[in-house]
């Protein structure tokens, strides 16, 4: 457990890939990426059939700064969602993903862009931390051009191909054989990449999951399995949903980990884990410990079904940026003000955002029948003169 | 369930196709080698007794049977060596067209149960799992939802699965996966993905097979926006519309029928792709048009000696196409007969037929002279009674009744 301190003197700054770079120069804090800090997790992995990864993780400052500050991002993102869907910008459904950041930063800290994601409708942070701008997740969410999915996909339709980001699905579970497809693909094409299928405590009890464990066991697939347990599927606790809430035991024969999804470091640590199982044993299950303090959606108080005691003492006790502003302080990376400064700056990045996403138009009658059918073989012949339909709206 | 890919029934060649007037059988096409239309169905009619040369068999209690080996008896001076292209059986035309395609692209992978080491539970895909390995010819689990959903992953990522249903109505199973994702994903993206899947197997009424293991899907499926849809009917077809499908970047639903796997033709040699989108035109005429599709084709030939025997000349239309419809054939056949009969195996309750109705009325509502008439199978579940099950699905005679009220 022991805790080196940096080596003291300015370093230049390093330039990190969020967003945040554009205030780096005004040097700070610290980004160092030599020094090497041992954190230790808050729990110790639980495991089902497979022995647990340690607990030490080393990490840098320019790690942890980094953690940081996509974390603030990402939260800052989703309140201004709150905002913006309260203002009646964004319709439909919004699911908010703050509390559960760690799981989507720490699992980025552990792999690589060409390992897949494909998530359900919680879909926000993992976009964003795939890759994706403010812009696009704003737009999308306003249903404007400039959207990810060009406005037609909404908040549970995310996609980024590029970064192997698939989605964004509505229909709970369903993702979960998408995602055993990614892996399949993978291994059909003899790829050392893995693929890593999110789901709910809610979706768990999904029988079309254990279908798909079942073939991805069975052919050696290189999929995880990664249950973001936030203890409430909608408005029913887990308790009240599933006979056995231990839903990394879940997969039998299949193993699993449990591991504290607050904390972003157990995160980094288990995802890496699993990566090096997964490549050479088959899929293994993650489930991860998370809270998500926005109720279900939009929609939803998020209060009929807990208490706000419950919610604020998560809060207090387990949030995931706090855990890692205190980890900087403590390691003095950078002072109190510092950390304030970057989520101030987090915050103006989220508003130009919006600012520019709201500027952006809605999309044109023709979009309706674009991207329906893709041109190719085949695909030649519509209507009764043969030319593709064209539709005037009123 | 048991694999049924037998012929049942003995082989019976029909003398009246020499009843049948080659000489007015023009082909439009030319992708038709045939020399003459040799394919036909052998059915027991309930009740009345058929006037022209058609079934002889008469009194025979058996189930139905299709089987097209008719061309030997018929033309025994033809030696089958001489002529060009090679005979086979459809499903041995499916297979052809799908190990070409396998063979063609590494890509091209197929999954579903019993597809690899049983062969297939209708021969399709036997031989592939030695030839290609069991990764690409997949046995899957019974799990229909669920390979599916894998299916379509894995052409996110760039493969072109086929996903074979052993029978259509397993696939209501995997409803959501084919509903929302494969048929929406390409549009909720933005274009970022293609789902470039086909979904195939054997659906339809016969062999007595009961409720749950006849339907019909494609009324089912119909309505999903992003899918394409077609239906085979013959050995020549099915080839063709295996490998369009599979080349088309858009997930493609090809409908077959379990009575028509037997059916044999003479194919031509040198590759060739059907279009997925046209339809058929099996019998040029003037009097009426008769639109069809599956296994209903066979029926409505029947008929169709039936009625030029009597003096009609029906025209009879393939559709094919069963999403979108082949609208330009279609309108252009409307516009010289003036008179429209739909024949299908589908429910009445919103049907094939039905949304054809529809969209025949909206688009060629001035060059009709008389309502269509929509003959579809009754709206019940499938006994499993062999006449029960012949009353459900449209049978020639219906089919000549409304053809004569049609042109009254």
């Amino acid at each position: 457990m022991a805790l080196t301190r940096r080596i003291s003197g300015l370093l230049p700054p390093v330039s990190t890939a969020s967003s945040s770079s554009s205030f780096l120069h005004r040097r700070a804090f610290s980004t160092d990426d030599t020094t090497t800090i041992t954190v230790e997790t808050s729990v110790p992995f639980t495991s089902h059939n497979c022995e647990p990864p340690s607990r030490s993780i080393d990490t840098t400052p320019k790690e942890l700064m980094k953690f940081f500050t996509d974390m603030a991002l990402m939260r800052r993102m989703e309140i201004a969602a709150d905002s913006l869907y309260k203002s009646k910008l964004i319709r439909g459904f919004c699911h908010l993903y703050d509390g559960q950041e760690a799981v989507s930063i720490g699992m980025e800290a552990a792999i690589t862009k060409k390992d897949c994601i494909i998530t359900a409708y919680r879909d926000h942070c993992l976009f964003l931390g795939r890759g994706g701008t403010l812009l696009e997740s704003f737009a999308e969410l306003m249903g404007r051009q400039a959207g990810c999915s060009n406005g037609k996909g909404g908040s549970m339709h995310f996609y980024k191909k590029d970064a192997c980001f698939f989605g964004g699905h509505g229909i709970v579970g369903a993702q979960v054989p998408l995602g055993c497809g990614l892996a399949f693909a993978q291994k059909y094409r003899k790829e050392d990449h893995v693929t890593f299928a999110m789901y709910g405590d809610g979706a768990a009890n999904q029988g079309q999951l254990f279908e798909a464990l079942n073939m991805a066991a069975l052919w050696d697939l290189p999929a995880i399995l990664v249950c973001e347990n936030n203890h409430y599927g909608m408005g029913t606790a887990e308790w009240r949903a599933a006979k056995s809430p231990a839903y990394y035991k879940r997969g039998d024969y299949v193993p699993g980990l449990k591991v504290d999804g607050m904390d972003a470091f157990a995160v980094k640590q288990a995802c890496k884990f699993a990566k090096e199982h997964v490549l050479k044993n088959g899929p293994i299950i993650l489930e991860m410990d998370t809270y998500r303090y926005h109720g279900h959606s939009m929609s939803d108080p998020g209060s009929t079904y807990r208490t706000r005691d419950e919610i604020s003492g998560v809060r207090q006790e387990r949030d995931p940026i706090e855990r890692i502003r205190k980890l900087i302080l403590a390691h003095d990376l950078a002072t109190e003000k510092e950390l304030k400064d970057i989520e101030k700056q987090a915050r103006k990045e989220v508003d130009e955002a919006i600012a520019q996403a709201k500027e952006s138009p809605m999309p044109d009658e023709p979009e309706l029948f674009t991207n329906v059918y893709r041109k190719g073989y085949g695909v030649e012949s519509f209507g009764t003169d043969r030319k593709e339909v064209r539709a005037a709206l009123p | 369930m048991s694999s049924i890919f037998q012929a049942v029934g003995a082989a019976t060649s029909l003398s009246s196709s020499a009843s049948f007037d080659t000489k007015k059988f023009q082909f439009s096409s030319s992708r038709s080698l045939l020399g003459k239309r040799a394919s036909c169905v052998v059915v027991r009619c309930s009740g009345a007794k058929m006037d022209g040369g058609l079934n002889q068999i008469g009194g025979r209690a058996d189930h139905l049977v299709t089987n097209a080996v008719a061309t030997k008896a018929d033309t025994p001076a033809a030696s089958t060596a001489s002529k060009p292209g090679h005979e086979l059986l459809l499903f041995e035309a499916l297979r052809e067209g799908l190990e070409e395609e396998m063979e063609r692209d590494a890509r091209v992978c197929v999954m579903g149960e019993d597809v690899g080491h049983y062969g297939g539970s209708y021969k399709v895909t036997k031989g592939l799992a030695p030839k290609y390995g069991d990764l690409r010819v997949l046995d899957t689990p019974i799990a229909e939802n669920s390979f599916t959903g894998m299916g379509i992953g894995a052409a996110m990522m760039g493969l072109r699965p086929i996903i074979e249903g052993m029978n259509m109505g397993f696939l209501l199973l995997a409803f959501n996966q084919i509903s929302n994702n494969c048929g929406m994903l390409h549009y909720t993206s933005g274009g970022q993905f293609k789902i470039p899947v086909v979904i195939r197997g054997p659906g339809g009424v016969g062999r007595q097979l009961g409720a749950e293991h006849s339907q019909r899907l494609e009324s089912y499926f119909q309505s999903i926006p992003g899918i394409q849809m077609v239906a085979c009917s013959t050995p020549y077809n099915a080839k063709g519309l295996m490998k369009a499908a599979i080349r088309s970047d858009n997930p493609v639903i090809l409908f077959e029928h379990v009575l028509l796997y037997n059916l044999k033709e003479r194919i031509p040699d040198e590759e060739y792709v059907l279009n997925l989108e046209e339809a058929e035109m099996v019998r040029p005429g003037e009097h009426v048009t008769i639109l069809t599709y599956s296994r209903m084709r066979y029926h409505v030939m029947q008929a169709a000696k039936t009625l030029v025997n009597k003096g009609y000349d029906p025209e009879v239309i393939d559709i094919r196409s069963l999403k979108p419809f082949d609208l330009h054939t279609i309108g252009n056949s409307i516009k010289k007969t003036h008179r429209v009969l739909i024949v299908e195996e589908c429910m009445r309750t919103g049907g094939i037929g039905a949304s054809l109705t529809a969209a025949i009325t909206e688009n060629f509502h001035d060059y009709l002279d008389a309502p269509i008439i929509c003959l579809s199978s009754q709206d019940v579940p499938t006994p499993y009674a062999g006449t029960l099950e012949e009353w459900t699905v449209v049978q020639p005679p219906q089919i000549v009744a409304a053809v004569e009220q049609l042109c009254r």
